[in-house]
């Protein structure tokens, strides 16, 4: 093999970042054409009760799962090292606090990511490669607004109602632990943490998280499955990009996010 | 215009590029209302482009797409849908849509453009099924479904609103002689029966040659040949000859172009 | 049919996802409706407001009867300016009220105590609490210990 040049080197560096800003833009295009213009075709409220039901309901068991293991280690945790300094009661507040600002939005939209993101890029794929996405445009039905559309919104709307529920199992399993388990008197245990926990700063702000994720992930997600190559590969390669580029978007953002919300600009 | 109403799809000057790689160069193909026109060449020549480029789902990087006396790559993108109600693809997988049966497969392009009540959808739906001998597998889902049989219910749905050109993608790969059979007598059958233009994309010589009026040989970016079958199995012109008699080397080369032989064995040393 | 318990499915999704918004609204942050708009501000100076944030607690008696909104230096007397919002339940505190910053707990975090004055006039939108006591120094508490101690030693 002949060897690489330095020019030769920056040329792919070049040919990288065009191709990065060349994806960007056509993914915006994509979910622009999807999200605006003419109206799709059929019942677009049967569509997305179908889709929230395989995005949202779906998950459901994963997260309600995965949000009590997280609470009561959690509280587990957070009650030993509390402990040390005699302070015990304060473990409610943390747990509360730690699941509604990071661990409820992030660990469901990793979830989410694995879980129904995957779930739709493989789904997409698979119409794309057996041609029935272009048979919905022969047929005269743009594929972006009956595909993609429904799922997308689904995507977007259930994110935040997931995070919400697991952060509420969440708490719910660390309450169980503390008080019933660790006999943290439980009084104190929701005293403590109604008095740290503020609607707006921490709940909500949580929400906003949980949301900006939903719509990054459901994007990656139905962007991959559009935009991949239709073979079998190109399916499993669209997949796996999806859980990747999801998984790092939502914790890159998170730390903006957190910046923005939590740090004091 | 007369030319219009001869003609149902016309190609003037067409080139499309993929990457760098030319598929096609200032190529004219001319379909007749009314026939069956075959579309023939080797794989891989783009004869599956050339029929996304006449329904639209490609843009040509130079040329003319004219469909029933509209020109393709000037319409805008909602323009585009309403053309192609005009248009049937019979694609080669079949792509019936995995989550619905076959009933509601067929019922869908009626249910997305028209508001036909539910008894005329079931009579038409049940007609179409009719057509293709599938009436009895109303209940049943696609992955219940033999290849063929797959086939033959998308070609229903794609007869559904009944359309003036009908494009068939490979419709012979993968079937077995008694489907294929089936299949070579739908396509007459429903073009002479309903008036359609069809269009059929194949490179299985015997059972395109035997339903189509003319065919043109495409490859190598270009029109290699045209005419009726008899007068394409009798062509002078050498390459139209080797497609159609089959013989491994000739114009179109046994080997992909590489640099020579004997370079490349003794360069590396 | 089907598609009725797709859609029993998602209706009782989006049923969980609003009462947990409503579980975490009332039983976890503890939000009341209602309160944050009817309250009026008082100001007070501190020498040294060290460790008091914005969002403390401004508690009489130990009851929550406000929050800190706003700490900045006042440029001319070189004090620590505190804005405090009072709930407009309390409106009788005497003008001659002292505000004093405290610490829950050894480490805990810093609060606004109001301990009552005895004068007839009360505080109202936009007064100053005048008798401050600022915040223990936990520093300048070890320095005096220190110095005390020397000064005993030196004596002997």
């Amino acid at each position: 093999m002949r060897k690489t040049s330095t020019l030769e080197r920056i040329r792919l560096f070049g040919r990288a970042g065009i191709d990065v800003v060349a994806t960007l833009g056509r993914s915006s295009v994509f979910l622009l054409h999807a999200l605006l213009g003419r109206g799709g075709a059929g019942k677009p409220l049967q569509l997305l009760i179908k889709q929230l039901y395989a995005v949202g309901v779906m998950s459901l068991a994963i997260i309600v799962v995965s949000g009590i293991f997280i609470g009561m280690v959690l509280s587990l945790q957070g009650f030993n090292i509390l402990s040390d300094y005699g302070s015990e009661q304060a473990v409610g507040q943390m747990v509360a606090l730690t699941l509604l600002r990071e661990l409820g939005p992030v660990v469901t939209a990793l979830l989410f990511a694995g879980r129904a993101g995957s779930a739709l890029t493989a789904e997409i794929g698979n119409m794309k490669s057996t041609e029935q996405l272009s048979s919905l445009e022969m047929i005269g039905v743009d594929p972006l607004k009956y595909i993609v559309a429904p799922r997308f919104w689904a995507g977007f709307i259930s994110m935040p109602l997931l995070a919400m529920i697991f952060s509420v199992v969440g708490i719910w399993g660390g309450a169980m632990v503390a008080v019933d388990w660790l006999g943290v008197y439980e009084g104190s245990f929701w005293a403590n943490m109604q008095n740290s926990v503020a609607f707006r700063e921490d709940v909500l702000n949580g929400v906003i998280k949980s949301v900006v994720f939903g719509f990054v992930v459901t994007w990656i997600a139905v962007f991959q499955g559009y935009d991949c190559e239709p073979t079998s590969e190109g399916i499993s390669r669209a997949t796996t990009k999806t859980v990747v580029y999801a998984s790092l978007a939502v914790l890159g953002l998170d730390f903006i996010l957190t910046a923005l919300m939590f740090g004091d600009f | 215009m007369s030319a219009e109403k001869q003609y149902a799809v016309e190609l003037k000057g067409l080139s499309f590029q993929r990457g760098d790689r030319s598929i096609f160069d200032n190529v004219d193909i001319r379909i007749q209302r009314g026939k069956v026109t075959g579309i023939m060449g080797p794989s891989g020549c783009g004869k599956t482009t050339l029929l996304r480029l006449i329904a639209a789902q490609l843009r040509p990087s130079q040329g003319e797409v004219w469909v029933n006396g509209q020109n393709l790559p000037t319409l805008s993108r909602s323009e585009l849908f309403d053309m192609r109600k005009q248009m049937g693809v019979l694609f080669q997988s079949g792509a019936l849509f995995t989550d619905l049966d076959v009933f509601e497969n067929v019922a869908f392009p009626l249910r997305v453009h028209t508001k036909l009540p539910e008894e005329m959808v079931r009579d038409i739906v049940l007609m179409k099924l009719q057509a293709v001998g599938l009436r009895g597998a109303w209940e049943l889902m696609p992955d219940e479904l033999s290849g063929g049989m797959k086939r033959r219910v998308a070609l229903a749905r794609a007869i559904a609103l009944d359309p003036q050109i009908l494009m068939y993608d490979e419709p012979f790969v993968g079937q077995d002689p008694i489907a294929m059979g089936v299949l070579v007598r739908l396509i007459r059958l429903l073009n002479d029966a309903l008036g359609i233009t069809s269009i059929v994309v194949s490179h299985d010589l015997a059972e395109t040659a035997s339903i189509a009026d003319y065919i043109y040989v495409v490859g190598d970016t270009q029109i290699l040949g045209e005419g009726t079958p008899d007068e394409l199995m009798n062509s002078d012109s050498p390459r139209v000859r080797q497609f159609m008699q089959g013989t491994p080397d000739g114009p179109v080369p046994f080997h992909f172009p590489a640099v020579d032989y004997r370079d490349d064995l003794l360069g590396a040393r | 049919m089907q598609n009725r318990t797709l859609e029993i499915g998602v209706g009782l999704f989006l049923l969980a996802g609003l009462l947990a918004l409503l579980l975490l609204a009332l039983r976890v942050s503890g939000l009341t409706l209602g309160s944050g708009n009817d309250a009026y501000r008082v100001y007070a100076h501190f020498d040294n407001i060290a460790g008091l944030t914005v969002r403390a607690k401004v508690t009489m008696a130990g009851v929550t009867i406000g929050k800190v909104t706003a700490i900045d230096l006042d440029r001319d007397t070189y004090t620590g300016r505190v804005t405090m919002a009072l709930d407009n339940a309390v409106d009788n505190l005497p003008l001659d009220s002292t505000a004093s910053i405290l610490t829950a707990g050894l480490l805990g975090e810093k609060y606004v105590g109001i301990s009552v004055g005895g004068e007839e006039e009360v505080l109202t939108e936009g007064s100053t609490i005048r008798d401050t006591q600022s915040s223990l120094v936990l520093e300048d508490l070890i320095g005096k210990f220190l110095l005390n101690s020397v000064n005993k030693d030196q004596a002997n």
